[in-house]
């Protein structure tokens, strides 16, 4: 069984920012946000083709500054947030803001393809999340399945939780956490938990994660030293909820049950260079997938320690007798974690690596060099976790 | 003539002469010297003058016709000759026998006359004897009735004295009760008794044999009180013993009552040694531990000299050493129940075969009676002596454990002896072999933490230098962390600690050896046993004492690894590397060494299956790959954190004009020497690419001319914003890609290879984080230069440095705001001045 060819897309600038359009569940697409210091910034929303095996793209501009942070409003697919660096007076300020895309900008790219190159339309920004209080933006997180109303945002050493009002074009902060400590603390990344009535938030900063409770604003646990070096990113296990992976500067991918932050339930040390981006799959959560400085794209299958370590066991009752004992044996079979396919198309630093929201067997990842790459689980172990 | 000729002859004849003309003769009459028909093959011969078979005729005829007639003339002068010779032979033998038979008639005729005189003595002598015969009968005759007589009076008189003995009996036991003769009296009473017996039906006997029972019996009850008191000797008991069986004492009970006896006075010498073990309170221990402890290393140190009295000294009980122990407890415990044994069987086994006990099966019921007894009281003995063995815990010195325990066994062997059945050597031999192999354990703990111990050491001499150092750095005003300053200091002395330390490991496990051999010396008696020629050296030294050491510390490294992987600063990085060069030293020589050491010195035969040596040393290489690789992870860690800090913390956009390089970058410059210098001191340079040149500059210009311009050109035409990334793809197609934090091989250049990569690829991503103004730009390229002239000669291949450099310099470009490159000129003044 052959697995499809990637597909790979070029953006004419350098790229950190990317993600899935959440709210988009038919279609498969993703958002890039370019960094360029020179040139207006662009988001291009990149449509692939399952069946003809073609992207599409349109390109919207991002006047604003260069694009650090990207999210997708689960609700409204038009609506994203950016986090974006702006020079003024020879001075950099990080800010972040809630962007709306022109409606139309679907229908303008497939009348003039060539046309939207040049003449592309402009973001309509719906509102700021700039508070001149709390520092620069590192990223904005929309609420896990929500109605598109609540976003935080990380500020240096604060969280901010914003409530978006009258669609989504006032923004005021509801409440706020600090991080108190010695030294200059700042959040470097964070996730929002789609568990516990999204009430749980886990931030990162230097070698630290911690959780936070949104109703009163306050830590709930902290692994110090989750790892070695600098803590990079960190993503929740959609169907355990105590479940979290982080990756780090010390090449290592971690899981850790939040119950017990004393030693981390798993370690992978696949990459070798610091880890950017750890992504679990949407619904198959043994699915990981890890991206690197290394030039590296990785999928891991930890069976282990997902929400379905022995398969799918309810399908095997319906099957007929003849193929229980077949299937049987194949149940029994212990699976081991292991690395499905590591993945070498790109050749810069990977920053950024995303499920698509339509497809769950599809993922896309960025290099810094503006190479999107398309790649699909491997047919074999898909039909081994469907069946 | 012929007389004459004799004559002459006989008067000038000298004995050869003789000789031959006999030989002649013998000849002539067909005998040779032996008496015997001469075989000669030519006698068949016709013409052959000498032969049996001679023809005149033809050999007449045959001279005729071969001769001339002047040889024919000499043919027949010389046969006169000899004719002539011949005849006065013959002559002269005729006339020695003549007179040899005329002397010989003589004595025969003189014989005859001497023989008829002699028959008449005979004659007369025959005569006489037979009236001596005649006489001699009739006086028997006359004296036969005084002959019967003189014998029936005689037969009277030893009954007499024998009925005088049994008269006499009942007064001579009082006499010898009184005495106290009592071997005296049983021997009396035994051989009086069946007489007694049998004539008991005549009343004056019967009175006699009365008296004797009475006496006897309180002679019995006197014995039996003897007995039961037990004051006496163990000769004095077996003595009245053996008296109170001749009195038909029940066998059985004598055998309990001896055993028990005995057994009283074992459990006095048990007891005795039990004291010795017993006032073991608590606190004695503790103190025993710590002071043992410190014997222990003292011993560690110098194994020869440690005496054995201070392994034993500690506790206040165990003022007598093992030794000491096990030799009272041989002298007074077994030999005492050796005696016991021997004196047993003399009196109930040995000495009731002869009699008639025999039959009532009693050797038989006696012997189990002692086996049970000997099994019983060895039983308590060796849970003492295994008490005391398990005391024995400093392994100073082990010769004197080994004297013990071989005097332990030896002493056994009486026993063995003595006692075929029994199971009591098996048992002491388990008790040593248990000893050994518990010794062998204490040993590797030994060796385990002696190493642990030097691994301390060799901390603490790491550490001094840097703690003078990082003193001075502070005081100096470096603000960056003490880790490297450790590999400034400590090169000078780490050759010497890696020697050291090996050579301090390789004696403490030759010392060991050493006394883990004397367990097999030839002229320790167990030592011949199956288990110590064959399980005690492959599976007890070799594996679990050597195999299991060599693989604690390729363990302990690679804990060294995992449990500072985190941290990074907790194992100073010099040890790393010096444990990485020890693991591998170990894999290349060290292992089999060891192994071949323990294989000579302990002749192991492998009857179970060994861990082999590729095994170990795949293990080794193993850790010291680990080690090596967390070395270059830890030390790049270092460098990268001050790279990483010099970037973030800096405001790159509002940075004034660069006028020096960054003293970041003179600091990385110079702890990448200093490693440099640490790692050469233990590895070898390894291989590297061929160098151009002028590597440091030409490089540089390389990257900033041709194609650093190429990109800022691409930068500035707005038209054309693929360019950039065109070209910086082009170049990554044909480059390799890099793995950063890879293995590394064990050389210098591979291990600098590593820091460098690690360190530049954090620097290259750090930049990428931040925005640049223009002077930011230009700082960063008066660094990466600054780099470029110092790094190349580091790495394998300086077309890594060169590439990462350019991809830097490159990405800080792209991050600026306003990219106007400085001068390469203007770049290379600052430098060089810097």
């Amino acid at each position: 069984m052959e697995d499809d060819a990637p597909v790979i897309y070029g953006l004419e600038f350098q790229a950190r920012a990317l993600t899935a359009q959440t709210a988009e569940t038919d279609a498969i697409r993703f958002l890039v946000g370019t960094q360029s210091l020179k040139f207006d910034n662009q988001i291009h929303i990149i449509d692939f083709d399952d069946e003809n095996n073609i992207i599409n793209k349109n390109v919207l501009l991002h006047q604003a500054g260069e694009i650090w942070h990207i999210g997708a409003s689960p609700a409204d697919k038009a609506v994203l947030t950016t986090c974006y660096n702006k020079t003024s007076d020879s001075r950099l300020v990080s800010c972040a803001a809630v962007w709306r895309m022109p409606s139309d900008w679907e229908t303008g790219s497939h009348e003039s393809p060539d046309d939207s190159a040049h003449n592309p339309q402009t973001l309509e920004l719906l509102c700021r999340l700039d508070d001149s209080a709390h520092g620069n933006a590192a990223c904005v997180l929309w609420e896990p399945m929500g109605d598109g109303k609540r976003v935080i945002s990380l500020a240096d050493n604060n969280a901010l939780l914003w409530d978006l009002q009258e669609s989504s074009t006032q923004a005021t902060v509801s409440s706020t956490a600090t991080l108190e400590g010695k030294g200059q603390l700042k959040f470097t990344s964070g996730k929002w938990s789609p568990h516990h009535n999204c009430s749980q938030l886990a931030t990162a900063n230097d070698t630290c994660i911690r959780g936070w409770d949104l109703r009163t604003m306050s830590q709930i646990y902290c692994i110090e030293n989750a790892h070695g070096q600098l803590v990079r990113d960190l993503d929740f296990n959609p169907n355990r909820q105590y479940y979290l992976a982080s990756c780090g500067d010390d090449c290592k991918v971690k899981f850790w049950d939040v119950r017990n932050v004393q030693e981390p339930v798993k370690t992978l040390e696949e990459h070798s260079h610091w880890v950017w981006s750890v992504r679990y799959n949407h619904s198959h959560d043994q699915l990981v997938l890890t991206a690197s400085s290394d030039s590296r794209l990785i999928l891991s299958n930890m069976v282990s320690i997902s929400s379905e370590p022995f398969g799918h066991l309810v399908d095997d009752e319906e099957l007929s007798e003849g193929e229980e004992n077949h299937q049987e044996d194949k149940g029994k079979e212990p699976l081991k974690d292991s690395v499905v396919s590591t993945y070498e198309e790109h050749e810069d630093s990977v920053y950024a690596a995303e499920w698509s929201s339509a497809d769950p067997w599809l993922f896309a990842s960025l290099s810094y060099d503006g190479r999107l790459v398309i790649n699909r689980v491997p047919r074999a172990l898909k039909y081994r976790i469907l069946l | 003539m012929d007389g004459e000729a004799d004559g002459s002859v006989a008067a000038s004849e000298d004995p050869g002469r003789r000789r031959r003309v006999h030989g002649m003769l013998k000849l002539y009459y067909g005998l040779n010297e032996e008496g015997k028909a001469p075989e000669q093959p030519e006698s068949l011969d016709p013409c052959d003058i000498n032969g049996p078979h001679f023809d005149p005729e033809l050999y007449l005829n045959k001279l005729r016709r071969e001769c001339s007639l002047a040889e024919l003339m000499d043919q027949e002068t010389c046969m006169v000759k000899q004719i002539r010779s011949l005849d006065s032979d013959m002559q002269t033998l005729v006339y020695e026998n003549y007179n040899k038979f005329i002397s010989a008639t003589d004595t025969i005729r003189k014989m005859k006359n001497d023989f008829k005189k002699m028959e008449d003595e005979m004659d007369c002598l025959s005569a006489n004897m037979a009236a001596i015969t005649d006489f001699s009968a009739r006086i028997s005759g006359t004296l036969q009735d005084q002959h019967t007589q003189i014998t029936k009076l005689s037969g009277v008189h030893t009954l007499l004295r024998k009925l005088q003995f049994l008269f006499e009996l009942p007064a001579r036991l009082n006499k010898c009760l009184e005495l106290q003769a009592y071997a005296q009296a049983v021997s009396s009473h035994r051989r009086a008794r069946c007489v007694l017996q049998q004539y008991s039906h005549l009343p004056s006997f019967k009175g006699i044999q009365d008296d004797c029972h009475a006496i006897m019996d309180k002679l019995a009850q006197e014995l039996r009180q003897k007995f039961r008191d037990g004051g006496s000797s163990a000769k004095d008991l077996s003595e009245c013993v053996e008296l109170l069986l001749q009195l038909d004492e029940p066998a059985e009970e004598l055998c309990d009552k001896f055993l028990s006896h005995a057994r009283s006075r074992l459990e006095s010498d048990l007891q005795g040694l039990e004291a010795e073990i017993r006032p073991y309170p608590a606190t004695s221990t503790l103190k025993d531990a710590s002071a043992r402890r410190s014997s222990s290393t003292a011993a560690v140190g110098s194994p020869t000299d440690s005496s054995p009295k201070t392994s034993s000294l500690p506790s206040p009980s165990s003022n007598t050493d093992i030794l000491e122990f096990i030799d009272r407890g041989c002298n007074e415990f077994v030999s005492s129940l050796c005696l016991v044994i021997t004196s047993y069987q003399e009196l109930f086994i040995n000495h009731a075969q002869k009699g008639e006990l025999a039959s009532k099966n009693i050797p038989q019921m006696a012997n189990g009676k002692l086996h049970t007894f000997v099994d019983d009281l060895a039983a308590r003995y060796f849970s003492l002596v295994e008490r005391r063995i398990q005391e024995e815990k400093g392994v100073g010195d082990n010769s004197l454990l080994v004297r013990a325990l071989d005097r332990f066994h030896r002493r056994l062997q009486a026993v063995a002896k003595l006692l075929p059945g029994s199971a009591v050597p098996n048992q002491g031999t388990e008790i040593v072999v248990r000893a050994a192999t518990e010794r062998v354990k204490q040993y590797l703990c030994a060796l385990q933490s002696f190493y642990m111990d030097s691994l301390t050491d060799v901390r603490q001499a790491l550490a001094t230098p840097r703690l003078s150092v990082a003193g001075a750095s502070v005081a100096g005003g470096g603000a960056h962390l003490g880790g490297p300053a450790s590999g400034r200091d400590a090169p000078t002395s780490l050759p010497e600690l890696l020697s050291s330390l090996s050579a301090s490991i390789l004696n403490q496990i030759k010392s060991v050896l050493a006394s883990v051999h004397l367990f097999t010396a030839k002229d320790i008696t167990f030592s011949n046993k199956p288990y110590f020629k064959g399980e005690f050296c492959s599976q007890g030294v070799r594996e679990s004492l050597v195999v299991s050491f060599i693989k604690f510390v390729c363990q302990s490294s690679r804990q060294f690894c995992e449990s500072a992987g985190d941290k990074g600063g907790s194992t100073p990085p010099a040890l790393l590397l010096l444990l990485s060069r020890l693991c591998l030293d170990y894999e290349t020589s060290t292992i089999s060494y060891i192994l071949t050491l323990t294989d000579e010195q302990f002749l192991v035969q492998h009857h179970s299956p060994v861990t082999p040596v590729t095994t170990l040393c795949a293990e080794a290489r193993e850790a010291a790959q680990k080690l090596l690789n967390h070395y270059v992870k830890v030390q790049g860690l270092i460098i990268s954190q001050m790279l990483r800090k010099s970037v973030e913390t800096r405001d790159w956009v509002n940075t004034i004009e660069p006028r020096n390089v960054r003293a970041v970058m003179k600091r990385v410059v110079e702890d990448t020497t200093s490693i440099d210098v640490q790692v050469g001191l233990l590895y070898e340079e390894g291989v590297r690419k061929a160098h151009s040149s002028d590597s440091s500059k030409r490089t540089f210009s390389v990257y900033s001319s041709s194609r650093q311009q190429a990109r800022y050109a691409a930068s500035y035409t707005p038209s054309a914003p693929m360019d950039t990334n065109l070209l910086s793809n082009i170049h990554k197609l044909f480059s390799e890609r890099i793995d950063i934090f890879s293995s590394v091989e064990f050389n210098k250049v591979s291990v600098m290879t590593g820091i460098i990569k690690i360190s530049l690829k954090t620097f290259l991503e750090c930049v990428r984080l931040r925005t640049f103004g223009r002077y930011g730009l230009q700082q960063i390229q008066v660094d990466c230069h600054y780099l470029q002239m110092y790094l190349w000669r580091f790495v394998s291949d300086e077309n890594l440095v060169h590439f990462l450099l350019d991809e830097i310099v490159g990405s800080s470009a792209h991050r600026c705001l306003d990219p106007a490159p400085m001068e390469q000129s203007v770049i290379e003044v600052i430098c060089e001045r810097g």
